[in-house]
């Protein structure tokens, strides 16, 4: 892999490869807890914040961690940290601990945490991986703020609890539904795939990138 | 009539005078019925809400195409369709920026996004009818009693289908009623003799098959004898008449065998009186087929008709592994 400056992984996260829209990682919190924007950002932040720690600790582990039991070391790295996470809110912000509910102990198994440690954290230095999870991090929160905001706005008539247009026109409340996450979450990576002309290019999922390269590389049905 | 098998002779061809605005133009002109009985029911609101329906749908067609840079096919006569159609299944008094936000569904979302006119995975109509029920519920559930019925104190009621729902079965209005529509509902639900003579010249024009309405309504006619109640009343009551002609029938949604519309039609009447008596839904016709309209691509794989002259290689298979 070549050598990226510190900005430009950071940047990446945020657009170029963005976890929820482009890469589509992470997209059941995407989905489950946006039906605010206060939820979205809430979760985002939790989300970085396990991330960045996360890809500190196995960039940190990754010599240490033996190859063929990888995954259950991760999911133990991250599990802390979720936990950690999890009394933080329970002491400080009790209020969007409740709303957010089963999706912060879930934040173990999502996709952009375990995707990042396995694509990223395994293979490079300590402060590369915490910049990329910082970026990852930030470009999952404002993807879940955005998706929240548009989903609030017309489902519900508010954004961040103040109220907007509910007193002047009648939300259409499907939006704040199951149906309308799945609604907003299409649209968005379809407006994403315009702007960004068709998404990341193939390369950079080739097996170097790919987290189950060393299970499918070789055997049958596998790419190599 | 061997519809089956699609023969493809040699030269000369005889060019056939039926193409998508034809039959369009015979389904607008079937629905003409329905939409004069609403407009007698429920006064010139819902005519001009029909139309407003069709205008958006039409705009909204030509402004997709325009921007994708697509043909632009609003002469096919099957935007104005859909708007019609989608206006027969809402509540005669509904505010009209909420009619167009279901044409803007129904158009935009179902239809245009999904590849345009044949490409849709359900019916457009009934996919921004459910939309609206769930995301305007109060006033997609908020039913105009008849113009002749509505006093100072009641201009709105609850439908039959409600009535039936709340268990208070002596209020319910008699077989007649239901027939001829001079109840409340949506504007196309409620009488099942403007539909049926639409019905019926479809048939006659051989724009519709009488397989798919044919089984819908019988199933729901022998659910409701099983289960005790009155088969004429589900019959007439919401919108099994409409949902069965003009919305099962699309070609585009629902099976192309003959066996897979048997299985259609059934499924849809099954999952309609299921949602009727035993969900907390008053009523189930679009419920029942949009997600009928989900599965047609699997009926149609499991009712692929058996190629002539192939022998039958799976049953051989099976008789040898005996």
């Amino acid at each position: 892999m070549e050598k990226k400056s510190k900005l430009s992984i950071l940047l990446n996260g945020i657009i170029k490869e963005n976890p929820t829209f482009i890469l589509v990682l992470g997209t059941c919190p995407t989905i489950a807890v946006t039906t605010q924007a206060f939820n979205g950002l809430g979760m985002g932040l939790c989300v970085t914040l396990v991330l960045m720690c996360s890809n500190i600790f196995i960039s940190l582990l990754k010599k240490i961690i033996p190859d063929t039991v990888r995954i259950p070391c991760y999911i133990v790295v991250i599990a802390a940290f979720v936990t950690i996470v999890q009394f933080l809110l329970q002491a400080f912000l009790p209020d969007l601990n409740k709303s957010l509910g089963v999706f912060i102990p879930l934040i173990v198994v999502n996709c952009i945490i375990l995707g990042r440690a396995e694509m990223f954290a395994n293979k490079n230095s300590v402060i590369d991986s915490a910049m990329d999870g910082i970026g990852m991090g930030l470009g999952c929160t404002l993807a879940l703020t955005l998706v929240g905001t548009i989903r609030e706005i017309i489902g519900n008539g508010t954004w961040m609890g103040i109220t907007l247009t509910a007193n002047m026109i009648t939300p259409f409340s499907l939006l704040i539904l199951a149906p309308g996450g799945f609604f907003v979450f299409g649209l968005m990576i379809a407006v994403m795939n315009k702007l960004t002309k068709g998404g990341v290019k193939r390369k950079s999922f080739d097996c170097e990138g790919c987290p189950t390269a060393s299970a499918c590389q070789n055997k049958e049905g596998g790419c190599n | 009539m061997n519809k089956r098998n699609l023969i493809v002779s040699s030269a000369p061809h005889v060019v056939s005078p039926v193409n998508t605005s034809r039959i369009m133009l015979d389904v607008l002109i079937a629905l003409v019925p329905a939409v004069a009985m609403a407009t007698y029911v429920f006064g010139m609101r819902a005519l001009l809400l029909t139309a407003v329906c069709a205008a958006a749908c039409v705009a909204f067609e030509y402004a997709v195409e325009k921007i994708l840079k697509r043909d632009v096919t609003i002469s096919d006569l099957s935007a104005a369709v859909t708007g019609v159609i989608l206006s027969l299944n809402l509540p005669a008094n509904l505010p009209f920026w909420m009619a167009i936000v279901g044409a803007f569904i129904a158009i935009v979302l179902v239809k245009q996004l999904f590849g345009g006119m044949g490409q849709n995975f359900a019916n457009p109509a009934i996919t921004a009818r459910v939309a609206l029920f769930v995301g305007f519920a109060t006033a997609m559930t908020n039913f105009p009693l008849p113009v002749a019925q509505q006093t100072a104190d009641a201009i709105t009621g609850a439908t039959p289908l409600g009535l039936f729902a709340k268990g208070m079965v002596e209020e319910l209005p008699s077989n007649a009623q239901m027939f001829f529509g001079t109840i409340g509902g949506s504007m196309g639900e409620t009488s099942a003799l403007a539909l049926l003579i639409g019905g019926a010249y479809l048939l006659f024009k051989k724009v519709i098959e009488p397989t798919i309405p044919a089984c819908f309504i019988g199933t729901v006619a022998v659910m409701a004898i099983l289960t005790g109640n009155d088969p004429i009343f589900h019959v007439c009551a919401g919108g099994v008449m409409l949902g069965s002609i003009f919305m099962a029938t699309d070609y585009v949604t629902s099976p192309i065998t003959t066996k897979g519309k048997v299985i259609f039609g059934i499924g849809c009447g099954l999952l309609t009186m299921v949602i009727r008596l035993f969900a907390s839904y008053p009523e189930g016709v679009s419920f029942a087929i949009l997600i009928m309209n989900i599965l047609t691509p699997h009926i149609d794989n499991l009712t692929i008709p058996a190629l002539n002259g192939v022998p039958k290689e799976k049953k051989a298979k099976k008789g040898g592994d005996k």
